[in-house]
């Protein structure tokens, strides 16, 4: 299995398949094997993830299935791919979610399927890319050929105010990234200096040692870019323009992986590159990151649309994320890789069924649903499972992040926790009072009283979300057992760049889900 | 045989200049209705020039002590046929529908590509001027060569006005330079200033200063940009492409032989005069693009652009910075006659066809050239994996490298001002409908779209496996500097 270069094919299989739906004539009754088409390459690649999962080495802290080839020497830049841990579970989310995107919009996308159904699957490419790569010149490429595909999405398939949504959302994560890209450039010139060789491998570059000063200046670099993905509030502007403007599918995969390539930039990149600078901006993020939490769920409560609001809950629950990770001990890192897991689960989950309503009715206002509980009941009872996840009940999956997260962020900082868990009460309170609105009461609007339930096809796209929500909620440890060795080594890179005497003993964990106490003192 | 040795060096020159000739007589020898095979003479002295680059490439030729074939040149004479080529094919289809004299044009774009093909090579700064010469009249002519055009004729005047101006100021600048260095030549001025570099005198600041503004004027640099939205607006597309490459690269191949090898001594001061420039050339390139509704006045604030990230790499002066020079203009090359093979395609004979709002709806109509311009625009914008984006991280690497650090931060900034302006043309292209005002596009001739599709697949080449071409750039530096 190792000699198979299965990382590679996972990028190549969604390209080939983009290439492949190129050849279809551009004919309206192509439709069909256009769909069919994507879906079956989406849903070879998912498979293909869970193999990668299969032979995943849990216990290992290293990066496995690695490849590399030179491709621009000169510059020491290679083809450098491998997951560890972290990676891993990102990259199966992006598996499990894409055939659901596309599954979720297969009626709702009428116009230029073949185009719709490429740009899917290029985006699907780009995204397993960033998480695989290893080499942060690879890394650049795959993080901004993302957006080219995601661009078309909002503009073509989106809804009114797409254009405007689009150029925002480019130009912002843009303008972001290309600082990212000088800081990585002064990373690659740093080492040439150092060592009188150029490189852009992640791993060699983990081990230079760069003066505080400097550290500060590429950490800023590194984490505007990031911020400004997650988003970190104030950075998350373009965020509520582009989930609502977006299709469904695009709300979907920006919600379920584009944000998470935030955070998962800050754990395996930021953080571990520049620990000085990380340990001095921790406050700082996380202070960001409470306020990201409170704002985003205050402004989701009033919103009227519910795609809005689902947006803006992204921003509080990102912020969790963005916590747990400045946090910087296992539970806390911990919970944060696997609330990227669950947010993308359950956000969503609830762009799907916003999207399910929205095809049916036209409109995402709040006030123009109620009392659909008699009418649609099936489709109900999923949304209200999916919200019930996205608020973190016990036994589904939110739960368990959040808690983790603020277990550590307790550990770290007892104030920031208690003010991030205020953010756990406002979720209920919004995501609640919206789920009441929309289908407890009376039929109010006649538009309402004769919707159809769930139909066959999205019965398969809302059961694997619902499925997925309870399995992580109640069996954590499948997750949280490749993700702990993985956090551990991110955790002593960062300890050990700053004053080794400090590295917190990080004891048994409080936490039972978590496997294995820390060993201690694991240098 | 030592004689005929001597002259190899030129003969990349000849066979272009050749074909020129053969295009003059051709021309002359058709009955009228007759129609000759001109184009094909032009490809025909262009493949020998490419191959003549080939057969030259490391051995270092030299003739008349005053043009070098060094692969530094070769690279940009290859770099120069390229866009011969891919500008014959585009401007066929505007010959056509126009109605230009045929033997005239492809003479005289012939002509300037000798002309450029001599700047690249050249070791002289007479021989510089003369090329600069040969190359500028021809483009002049092309640029009004629409001769019942009232834009066309502007642009041409404005351009050739002001382009006599800067080569005047050129020349001054040799006789300044002849006057501190008692010499013209590159490698004689070079040692001479060497040896006075520590009491360089107000001369020297002269002959700097005066050959620093023919060499600005030519590649577009703010403030002595003013000719280039007017020209690029006022020529014919197929000439529009094919100066905003050639010329650029042909200049800049001279700037970056004059300034980094004969002024290398005097680099700290030319270097304080020059990053401003390349600063406000980035800057205004893009922030006035921004407000353009004219497509190919747009393409001219970019090319601006473009060109500022060319002198951000010339001050950055490291060998970085030279090979990443050759990379940019090649990339460039191929992108922007890309792009202006796309515009030349939608022209049609009563209308141009050239504002933003004429692209709306492009997608349904003509999805391959919506498809092609895609590819082109998002080159142009820098992003992976094409060829564009190489190309600018080896510019901002050299920048980063230099110490420049804030050039590299204008101008990865500029590139996202620009990304706007270029998107607004995608914006149009697929998500606006066609309006009432829709634009009748023509049908597109095979050659000009083969053409188009090579140059879009070559950009994916150089985004995806550029290391062959950084190679061969950093061997062609190696040679002379």
């Amino acid at each position: 299995m190792m000699h198979f270069p299965i990382l590679t094919s996972l990028i190549a299989l969604p390209i080939a398949g983009a290439l492949l739906l190129f050849l279809v004539p551009n004919d309206e009754h192509n439709d069909g094997t256009v769909r069919a088409t994507a879906l079956v390459v989406s849903l070879l690649v998912f498979a293909e993830t869970l193999l990668l999962w299969y032979h995943f080495n849990a216990s290992s802290a290293e990066f496995q299935f690695v490849e590399r080839h030179d491709w621009i020497p000169a510059f020491g830049i290679s083809y450098f791919i491998g997951v560890d841990g972290i990676s891993l579970l990102l990259v199966v989310l992006t598996g499990f979610l894409t055939p659901i995107a596309l599954l979720g919009s297969w009626e709702s996308v009428h116009k230029r399927t073949k185009a719709f159904a490429m740009f899917v699957l290029l985006l699907e490419a780009a995204m397993i890319g960033v998480f695989v790569s290893l080499d942060l010149f690879l890394f650049y490429i795959f993080w901004d050929a993302m957006l080219i595909p995601m661009y078309f999405l909002i503009g073509i398939w989106g809804y009114d105010r797409r254009i405007y949504a689009a150029v925002k959302f480019l130009l912002y994560t843009m303008a972001g990234s290309v600082l990212m890209l000088l800081a990585i450039l002064s990373l690659a010139y740093m080492h040439s200096v150092a060592t009188g060789s150029y490189t852009f491998d992640l791993l060699k570059l983990y081990e230079m040692a760069i003066a505080p000063k400097t550290q500060v200046w590429l950490f800023l670099a590194f984490t505007l870019a990031f911020a400004i993905k997650v988003p970190l509030f104030p950075f998350h502007t373009w965020l509520p323009d582009a989930h609502v403007e977006a299709p469904t599918a695009g709300s979907v995969i920006l919600a379920g992986v584009l944000l998470k390539m935030g955070t998962y930039g800050l754990v395996r990149f930021a953080f571990p590159l520049f620990p000085a600078a990380a340990q001095l901006f921790a406050p700082i993020l996380a202070t960001l990151a409470v306020v990201g939490i409170i704002y985003g769920a205050l402004v989701a409560m009033v919103q009227p649309d519910m795609k809005k609001l689902v947006a803006y809950s992204s921003v509080s629950h990102l912020g969790f994320v963005v916590l747990g990770i400045c946090a910087m001990n296992v539970q806390g890192v911990q919970g944060a890789v696997y609330q990227m897991l669950n947010h993308g689960i359950s956000t969503g989950g609830l762009f799907l069924i916003v999207g399910m309503l929205s095809d049916r009715r036209h409109t995402r206002l709040i006030s123009e649903y109620g009392g659909l509980k008699s009418v649609t009941p099936h489709l109900v009872a999923a949304f209200l499972i999916i919200t019930l996840s996205s608020i973190g009940l016990p036994g589904l999956n939110g739960f368990v992040g959040e808690f983790l997260i603020l277990l550590g962020a307790f550990r770290w900082n007892p104030k920031m926790a208690a003010f991030a868990a205020t953010g756990v009460i406002l979720s209920a309170a919004y995501m609640l009072w919206m789920f009441q609105r929309v289908n407890y009461g009376p039929v109010t609007n006649e538009k309402n009283a004769r919707l159809v339930d769930l139909r066959t096809r999205e019965w398969f796209v809302i059961v694997p979300i619902i499925a997925m929500a309870i399995l992580m909620g109640v069996l954590p440890n499948l997750f949280l057992k490749p993700i702990e060795p993985s956090v551990k080594r991110m955790l002593s890179q960062v300890q050990q760049g700053t004053t080794p005497a400090r590295i917190e003993a990080l004891g048994p964990s409080p936490e039972p889900r978590v496997p294995s106490p820390e060993p201690r003192g694991a240098r | 045989m030592t004689s005929m040795a001597s002259l190899n060096a030129i003969v990349p020159m000849a066979c272009v200049a050749a074909a020129a000739i053969a295009a003059m007589i051709a021309e002359a020898f058709t009955n009228p209705g007759e129609r000759m095979p001109i184009a094909p003479l032009g490809v025909i002295g262009l493949l020998g020039a490419g191959l003549a680059v080939g057969a030259l490439w490391n051995h270092n030729a030299a003739s008349f002590g005053v043009v070098a074939a060094d692969n530094f040149g070769l690279f940009v004479t290859g770099i120069l046929v390229v866009v011969g080529l891919l500008s014959i094919a585009i401007s066929a289809p505007a010959i056509e529908r126009e109605g230009l004299p045929r033997g005239e044009y492809y003479a005289l774009m012939l002509f300037s590509i000798a002309g450029m093909i001599l700047m690249a090579t050249a070791t002289d700064l007479l021989v510089i001027f003369l090329a600069l010469e040969v190359l500028s009249i021809g483009v002049y002519v092309l640029t009004g060569i629409r001769r019942d055009s009232a834009v066309s004729t502007e642009a041409a005047f404005k351009y050739f006005l002001l382009g006599a101006f800067a080569s005047a100021f050129f020349l001054y600048g040799i006789a300044f330079t002849y006057g501190v260095t008692g010499s013209t030549r590159l490698d004689r001025i070079g040692s001479a200033i060497a040896a006075q570099a520590l009491s360089s005198s107000p001369m020297h600041w002269l002959a700097l200063g005066l050959l620093l503004v023919g060499f600005a004027f030519k590649v577009s640099a703010v403030p002595f940009h003013m000719w280039t939205p007017d020209a690029y607006e006022g020529a014919p597309s197929a000439v529009t492409g094919f100066m905003s490459t050639g010329v650029k690269a042909a200049a800049f191949a001279a700037f970056v032989r004059v300034f980094l090898s004969a002024f290398e001594p005097m680099r700290a001061s030319w270097g304080s005069v020059l990053w401003p420039i390349a600063a406000a050339t980035m800057i205004v390139g893009t922030v006035v693009g921004v407000a353009q509704q004219n497509v190919k006045r747009m393409l001219a604030y970019s090319s601006i652009a473009h060109g500022g990230y060319l002198l951000l790499a010339l001050v950055s002066g490291n060998d970085v910075a030279k090979s990443s020079i050759l990379f940019y203009l090649l990339t460039y090359a191929l992108t922007n006659l890309g792009a202006f093979g796309v515009i030349v395609l939608l022209e049609d004979r009563n209308r141009p066809n050239d504002r933003v709002s004429d692209y709306a709806g492009l997608w349904n109509d003509h999805p391959a050239l919506a498809g092609l311009m895609t590819i082109f625009l998002l080159s142009l914008g820098g992003f992976p994996p094409l060829g564009g984006f190489i190309a600018k991280w080896y510019v901002f690497s050299a920048a980063i490298k230099a110490g420049y650090v804030w050039l590299a931060i204008i101008g990865v900034l500029t590139s996202v001002i620009s990304v706007f302006f270029y998107l607004r043309i995608v914006v149009m292209m697929y998500m606006t409908p066609s309006g009432e005002s829709m634009a009748r596009f023509p049908p597109v001739p095979r050659i000009a779209a083969a053409a188009l599709v090579v140059s879009a697949l070559a950009i994916f080449y150089l985004g995806i496996l550029p290391t062959r071409l950084i190679d061969l750039a950093a061997a062609s530096i190696s040679s002379i500097f």
